[in-house]
């Protein structure tokens, strides 16, 4: 076999070990979706008649008032659980470094990428799991979208590449933590990103300096894209930026990431 | 063995700091094909950082490692296909059963279906660990633990395997079988370098044994050569009064008399034919002797006989 089929089964190999890892450890998972369906309960059932008055009917999809806005931060509470899971990435990944099955990984001939892409791929079904739950949970309270398969095809695929970007920002995260609790810690500010964006409010409300950076920041124009496709609202240029973001933060993650796991603590 | 063949194991000149921390200064080893080889020294010793160097964990700062016939720094990936690890610190995936532990290791060594569920069930019998096979590691004692993570090391068949601190914290009857398991493999025509802080160990296992203290190699040679020059062997006589100690101090060479506790310490390995000169010896001057025993030589002994300073080691078997 070459050295690309090697890497491809090494992979496929990690890629099970951490499922398996995280069927047997469920509560991790739970835990991470239970934060923003929270969020969903608290924004919907306390926030949400006040501030559906607030929003123009072309961002709902036409529903006014706390069903309007249940609409309206659906999207912004997925992305939320994208920014939720991968805390578990940067915990479960500083829980393997720091063990000793490690350093076995590192005396066997096996390819280099394959325990870091092992775990990506893991997190990645880990985040859509999430992301399911939490839709689950909204169309149950009466989210309803203007969308068809393909748009949903589509709003799906934009989260999965913001989770991938995301989930390599954690890994690298979690690598550059020297101990399990900084590594949960560390991506903590990502939930707070959906905030600071068009997840729950338009940005228009906010004061002049925090607009600019609501207006600019990553998780806007992806709650925007998903938001436009969902509830049939143009997408504008947003989808552009958000896979402009989602393969920079990518791709410099991922070389952060490489980096760290090559040149390893000497511990 | 032979002067043609390459030793399995060949470390030169090899030096590690770790800041202004000098661990390894300057070591030299050779491990010939198929012997078992100790590393015997206490905490701190630099034992940990050789077997991490020379599994090609961390780069040394100076020095030639070859390792199964490859350089560790130019071919690293040859040396893994051809090494197995069993680390100090347990190396095994709680969350997942010993199978899957043993079959994860069957895949990343890709042996294919077949043959690796053969791998997987005949290890799993050779370290008794069928009954436990479906429970997660988490579950197991300390040493199914330790079976686990040597099963795991031998599922690629390795022909050179490193074994750190193999045996500590283990109970007696774990450590005797694990002992059995390192000598199984020795005989199959493996190569083991391992690490130890007991005496004992290297004794009972090893071909040949290097003593380290502050990164260096300070005494080399087969167990017997190591204990001839160990002189914390000796006899215990004690007695009842100071005469009978005087006396047989006078008659004993090289005793050393504690006059405070009335013993002697007789030099000497304590074996029969020693032992029946020297009752004989002490029966024909007519002097009582209260209290005998035999004190073999441990790390402590062999330490302060090659370094001329006591082991800092805290913990004991």
């Amino acid at each position: 076999m070459s050295a690309l089929a090697y890497a491809v089964t090494d992979s496929a190999t990690m890629f099970r070990r951490n499922l398996r890892r995280l069927r047997r450890y469920p509560s991790l998972t739970l835990m991470l979706a239970g934060m923003p369906i929270v969020f969903l309960l608290l924004f919907v059932y306390v926030f949400g008649g006040q501030l559906g008055k607030g929003l123009d009917a072309s961002v709902t999809a036409g529903r006014s008032g706390r069903a309007g806005y249940l609409d309206y931060v659906t999207p912004g509470i997925l992305l939320m659980t994208v920014a939720a899971a991968v805390q578990g990435t940067a915990i479960v990944v500083a829980m393997d470094m720091t063990g000793g099955i490690i350093d076995r990984f590192r005396t066997m001939a096996i390819a280099r990428s394959a325990v870091l892409t092992g775990h990506v791929l893991a997190a990645l079904v880990q985040a859509l799991a999430g992301v399911c739950i939490v839709l689950g949970v909204a169309l149950a309270l009466g989210f309803r979208a203007e969308a068809g398969v393909l748009d949903w095809l589509a709003a799906l695929g934009i989260i999965a590449l913001f989770a991938f970007a995301l989930i390599w920002l954690a890994t690298a995260l979690g690598l550059a933590a020297k101990s399990v609790e900084t590594a949960s810690n560390t991506p903590m500010f990502l939930t707070f990103l959906p905030f600071l964006g068009s997840g729950f409010v338009v940005v228009a409300s906010m004061p002049a300096g925090l607009e600019q950076f609501a207006r600019y920041q990553p998780f806007t124009p992806a709650t925007e894209t998903v938001r436009g496709l969902l509830n049939g609202a143009p997408v504008g240029g947003n989808a552009m930026a958000t896979v402009a973001w989602s393969v920079g933060i990518a791709a410099g993650s991922y070389l952060w990431a490489r980096r760290l796991y090559t040149r390893r603590r000497p511990a | 063995m032979s002067a043609v063949q390459e030793p399995a194991i060949a470390a030169t000149g090899v030096r590690k700091s770790y800041g202004d921390a000098v661990v390894l200064d300057g070591v030299d080893l050779a491990v010939a094909g198929g012997t078992i080889f100790a590393l015997l020294g206490p905490n701190g010793a630099g034992k940990t950082t050789i077997v991490r160097i020379l599994s090609t964990l961390v780069p040394a700062d100076a020095g030639v490692v070859r390792v199964a016939g490859h350089d560790v720094r130019d071919e690293p990936d040859a040396v893994r296909a051809s090494i197995g690890v069993t680390g100090q610190f347990s190396a095994v995936d709680d969350l997942l059963t010993g199978a899957e532990n043993l079959q994860l290791m069957a895949d990343l060594n890709h042996l294919g279906r077949d043959r690796g569920r053969a791998r997987v069930a005949e290890l799993l019998d050779r370290f008794g660990l069928v009954e436990a096979a479906r429970r997660p590691a988490s579950t197991y004692s300390g040493g199914m633990r330790r079976r686990l993570d040597l099963a795991m090391t031998l599922v690629g068949s390795p022909r050179v395997i490193f074994l750190d601190e193999p045996t500590t914290g283990l109970d007696p009857a774990s450590r005797r079988a694990m002992w059995d398991g390192i000598r199984t493999l020795a005989a199959a025509g493996v190569t083991i370098l391992l690490t130890t802080q007991y005496l004992d160990e290297a004794d009972e296992l090893a071909d040949r044994v290097a003593v380290l203290d502050r990164g260096r190699i300070v005494a080399e040679g087969t167990p017997e050569e190591l204990k001839r020059r160990v002189p914390g062997g000796h006899v215990r006589l004690q007695f009842a009064d100071r005469p009978a100690l005087h006396a047989a101090a006078s008659l004993l060479d090289g005793a050393a008399p504690d006059e405070e506790r009335l013993v002697l310490r007789v030099p000497g390995r304590g074996d029969v034919a020693s032992l029946r000169r020297l009752l004989a010896q002490l029966n024909d001057a007519r002097i009582a002797v209260t209290e005998l025993s035999i004190h073999s030589p441990d790390l402590d002994d062999v330490f302060f006989a090659v370094t001329g300073h006591p082991t800092v080691a805290e913990e004991a078997a």
